[in-house]
């Protein structure tokens, strides 16, 4: 709604105005056991099912339970790119809710706060429509007991339904498919608690809204999942049937649904005692002929690093999750952050090239491990995917995609061969093709994966030359990666005031803040960068066109000025244009942030 | 993890010129000679066919194993040869698949993965070939180094006490534990045979000296050095831990032979097991089906 026409229709409801709107964002804020995130999860998915757009983003608090939680949902009929700046609705749960959160409040917008627990201050009256719904004495009237925190989230729920005329059978068909399973008894429950909300009066609230439905919209079914989701699910894609890891926020998800998920296709997933234990046995896997992968975040990745070497030098293929947080050291566990792009192009001792690429988006999460896991395959290499905690935890609803056309079958090759080298110096691209244990080598000479450096059979050599040309050997397989790589569009105009590079999560609120910006007739532009190592040939002449250039990151600008993709642009590209915008909140980018930063850096260059 | 298999035929045994490679950079008189040289009669024994033998080490001097063996391996970081061989042992359960390891490897830097991968009972053998010093880095007290041992790191002795490998595997859980010498070849050869019989995890500490920074280490355990060797007794119940830690208390050369030996379900099978209960509910489903079933649950 922010930033959205609405379309004010005279057609009332019980004498409240009825107010078309295209966009709405709703955020929800109370503690992390309140089952907010569930409330935010049934309208991603109610949108999903409706065509529409959805993208959420969530704060969880790194404790256990309790602790303040937020759950903030963007429902679109357009294309919705990012969360929303300033919420719509502010659904407010309690007093520390209410203070903590009314600055996300658009003005004007719609404060509704469950009156048991919140008392509003009268300077803020006037600026936001205040709606007081005892929420909590509400669900306790009307699902009983005395759990005063259970089911009051479905009560909101109800309360949300009513509000944006939201389709209530759909919602009702939803919470059957989630809590069915549970038990007929919860499923009442939840039912009655829902049901209570959806005939609330509303009695102060003056105005309701529709959503449009959206035009151009294709009506082919979406899929709603988290980002972790989407890019577990990509591996089981791309084939990957061995996994290894160790628990730590935000990257356990994808572990727990691998474990759960790949021995329904003849894999296995293991928890391992630690960090290490797990690249290794992911390592091994893979030595034993087909990919596998592992993943951490945080401090997870920096234990992990020595074994990724010994990956680059043995020439293995895996793939490694990286499922970014605040750092350094223990950091920030529950927050975003954009800092870990520098270990996973450079982490660990000696030239160690590997690869590197950033999802968008959930849909891209899901695309990128497959990729990721080609990549690894077809250069023997390890595979970075740097995501992180904003995409991890978001829910979004994309394209089903075309499974049977994407799902690929990486069963090893074990025919026997005449003869076999490993790290053979003439192969094609640079890469032979693995023979895992059980292929039988007629010539009698068996290859072995090393970590010291080698003779095209794998074993030691120390010789000035071979060093030189097997390390020529590691590199030029990026090199050659690097060709292959698709040159990314300029979103936007070809040519202009700025450009505005970015990578990874921040791709939405970039291309946002881009539109915004063109429709006020600022000549911006956006460029997205998802292969972060190699980097894609050809950017050399985007940057030409534009008179300033700007990478957007959620990270430090460092002792020197720039931000750790900033600098890695700067030293490949050798461009003084480049230049850096960071930020290190622990949050995502606002779409205003970035113009408005944008904007400034603009008028200080001069 | 469907694997294709080769076709079935009779082989000859390897010969000892088809199994071994590159010649050892081992000091002469090392320990470990006689580990490989029972390795590959092992392996000749045993009859593996040449493409399923897998060895996989981590580092130190006993841990270039695998470049003296022809066959297909690995020689992986310092300390994690064991969650690397987990790795190989259980995505490939077709493969004849050994470790081999220092003290260094299995007690220090590897403890924590020694302990994990005995509990787990990892399908796989694990030789230690233990020489109570640091000889690939010339000489430092390593964690089984006895008190008082003088080192280039302890150059007034040691200070720290030894681990006791039997003892830890014992606590540790491992299935199959064993203790044998380089010194003597009929009983490590019958030691690593029944560790390769063994269904689980298996561990082989095998006294190897190294002849260049711990010279007549394990002379007390040869009796052609003067020197007693003795044996677990005949009456010992090899299922008993109890038994078998005492047995551990021993003080050195202390017992040789197994000292405990249980058979306990594998993490091979347990896993095997949730991968059967999963794949009852996908029966006849292709992968992206099976995908496309989940896929269905999340609109």
């Amino acid at each position: 709604m922010s930033d959205t026409a609405i379309e004010e229709s005279p057609a009332s409801q019980g004498g409240k105005k009825i107010s078309k709107v295209s966009d709405i964002v709703i955020r929800l804020a109370g503690n992390s056991q309140d089952g907010i995130q569930s409330i935010g999860g049934f309208l991603a998915r109610l949108a999903g099912r409706s065509e529409q757009e959805v993208m959420t983003f969530m704060t969880i608090p790194s404790t256990i339970s309790g602790g303040p939680s937020i759950f903030q949902v963007r429902i679109g009929s357009g294309e919705v790119l990012s969360a929303g700046d300033d919420a719509d609705v502010l659904v407010a749960f309690y007093q520390h809710s209410y203070e903590n959160h009314l600055n996300s409040l658009r003005e004007g917008g719609l404060l509704v706060y469950d009156s048991d627990h919140v008392t509003p201050k009268e300077e803020h009256r006037s600026k936001f429509h205040h709606i007081p719904i005892p929420i909590s004495s509400m669900t306790v009237e009307a699902i009983g007991g005395s759990g005063k925190d259970k089911g009051k989230n479905i009560y909101t729920l109800g309360l949300i339904t009513k509000m944006f005329d939201l389709n209530r059978d759909k919602l009702v068909q939803l919470i059957s498919e989630r809590l069915k399973s549970k038990g007929e008894d919860v499923f009442n429950t939840a039912v009655t608690a829902f049901e209570a909300g959806f005939s609330n009066a509303l009695e102060n609230v003056v105005e309701t809204f529709e959503l449009v439905h959206s035009s151009g919209k294709s009506l082919s079914e979406q899929v709603v999942m988290t980002g972790n989701e989407a890019l577990a699910y990509g591996l089981i894609a791309a084939g990957v049937r061995f996994g290894a890891g160790y628990p730590i926020t935000p990257w356990s998800d994808i572990m727990e649904l691998l474990r759960k998920e790949l021995p329904k296709y003849g894999g296995k997933f293991i928890q391992c005692e630690d960090e290490i234990a797990a690249v290794s046995m992911a390592l091994g896997a893979s030595f034993a002929g087909r990919v596998s992968v592992t993943g951490s975040s945080g401090p997870g990745i920096s234990l992990k690093t020595e074994a990724i070497g010994w990956g680059v030098m043995a020439e293995m293929p895996l793939v490694v999750v990286d499922v970014q947080r605040g750092g350094p050291s223990t950091g920030l566990p529950t927050n975003v952050e954009q800092s870990d792009l520098n270990i996973a192009i450079y982490g660990g001792h000696g030239d160690s090239p590997r690869v590197v690429l950033a999802p968008a988006n959930v849909e891209d999460a899901f695309y990128t491990a497959i990729e990721a896991v080609q990549i690894a395959t077809k250069y023997n290499v390890p595979v970075f995917i740097l995501t992180d905690q904003s995409i991890a935890t978001r829910i979004e609803a994309f394209e089903e995609p075309d499974l049977e056309t994407i799902c690929q079958d990486l069963t090893p090759d074990l025919t026997p061969v005449d003869s076999y080298k490993p790290y053979d110096l003439e192969a094609p691209n640079g890469t032979t093709p693995r023979r895992a244990p059980g292929t039988r080598i007629l010539d009698g000479k068996y290859p072995i994966a090393t970590g010291l450096e080698h003779d095209e059979m794998g074993h030691p050599s120390g010789a000035p030359a071979m060093h030189k040309k097997m390390v020529a050997k590691r590199r030029n397989k990026l090199r050659q990666l690097a060709s292959e790589i698709k040159t990314p569009e300029v979103y936007g105009g070809d040519s202009g005031d700025a450009l505005i590079v970015g990578w990874g999560s921040t791709m939405g609120p970039i291309r946002e803040a881009t539109d915004r910006a063109r429709s006020k007739g600022l000549k911006f532009s956006a460029l997205h960068i998802k292969h972060i190592n190699p980097l894609p040939e050809g950017l050399e002449s985007a940057f030409e066109n534009f008179k300033h250039v700007f990478v957007v990151e959620l990270n430090d600008e460092g002792p020197y000025g720039y931000g750790q993709f900033a600098s890695l642009l700067r030293a490949r590209y050798a461009n003084p244009k480049i230049q850096s915008i960071c930020k290190t909140d622990g949050l995502t980018y606002k779409v205003k942030e970035i113009v408005s930063l944008v904007q400034e850096r603009i008028q200080k260059n001069g | 993890m469907s694997v294709i298999t080769a076709e079935t035929e009779s082989r000859q045994p390897l010969s000892k010129k088809e199994i071994s490679a590159d010649h050892p950079t081992w000091c002469p008189g090392c320990g470990d000679f006689s580990v490989l040289a029972l390795y590959f009669k092992m392996l000749a024994n045993k009859g593996y066919w040449h493409e399923k033998i897998t060895t996989v080490a981590g580092i130190g001097c006993s841990s270039r194993f695998p470049y003296f063996v022809q066959g297909h391996g690995a020689h992986f970081i310092h300390g994690r040869a064991l969650p690397f061989a987990s790795g190989i042992s259980l995505s490939r359960p077709d493969l004849n698949l050994f470790v081999f390891g220092g003290d260094g490897d299995a007690f220090s830097i590897g403890g924590n993965h020694l302990n994990h991968a005995a509990r787990k009972n990892i399908n796989l053998t694990y030789v230690i070939m233990d020489n109570f010093v640091y000889g690939l880095t010339k000489k430092q007290t390593s964690p089984t180094s006895p008190l008082g041992f003088k080192s280039k790191t302890d150059v007034t002795g040691s200070v720290d006490r030894p681990i006791n490998p039997m003892k830890q595997l014992i606590s540790a859980g491992a299935t199959f534990i064993a203790r044998t010498t380089a010194k003597n070849p009929k009983h490590l050869l019958s030691v690593m045979e029944a560790a390769a019989d063994h269904k689980g995890f298996s561990v082989v500490e095998c006294l190897s000296e190294c002849v260049e920074f711990y010279p007549g280490a394990f002379d007390p355990a040869d009796p052609r050095k003067g020197g007693e060797f003795p044996e677990v007794p005949e009456s010992h119940d090899k299922t008993n831990e109890l038994k078998a830690y005492e047995l551990a208390e021993k003080a050195f050369p202390g017992y040789f032979g197994i000292f405990y030996q249980k058979s306990v379900n594998t993490k091979n099978e347990m896993e095997d097991q949730i991968g059967a209960r999963a794949k009852l509910k996908t029966q006849g489903l292709k992968d992206w089906e099976i995908l496309k079933q989940s896929f269905s649950r999340m609109k």
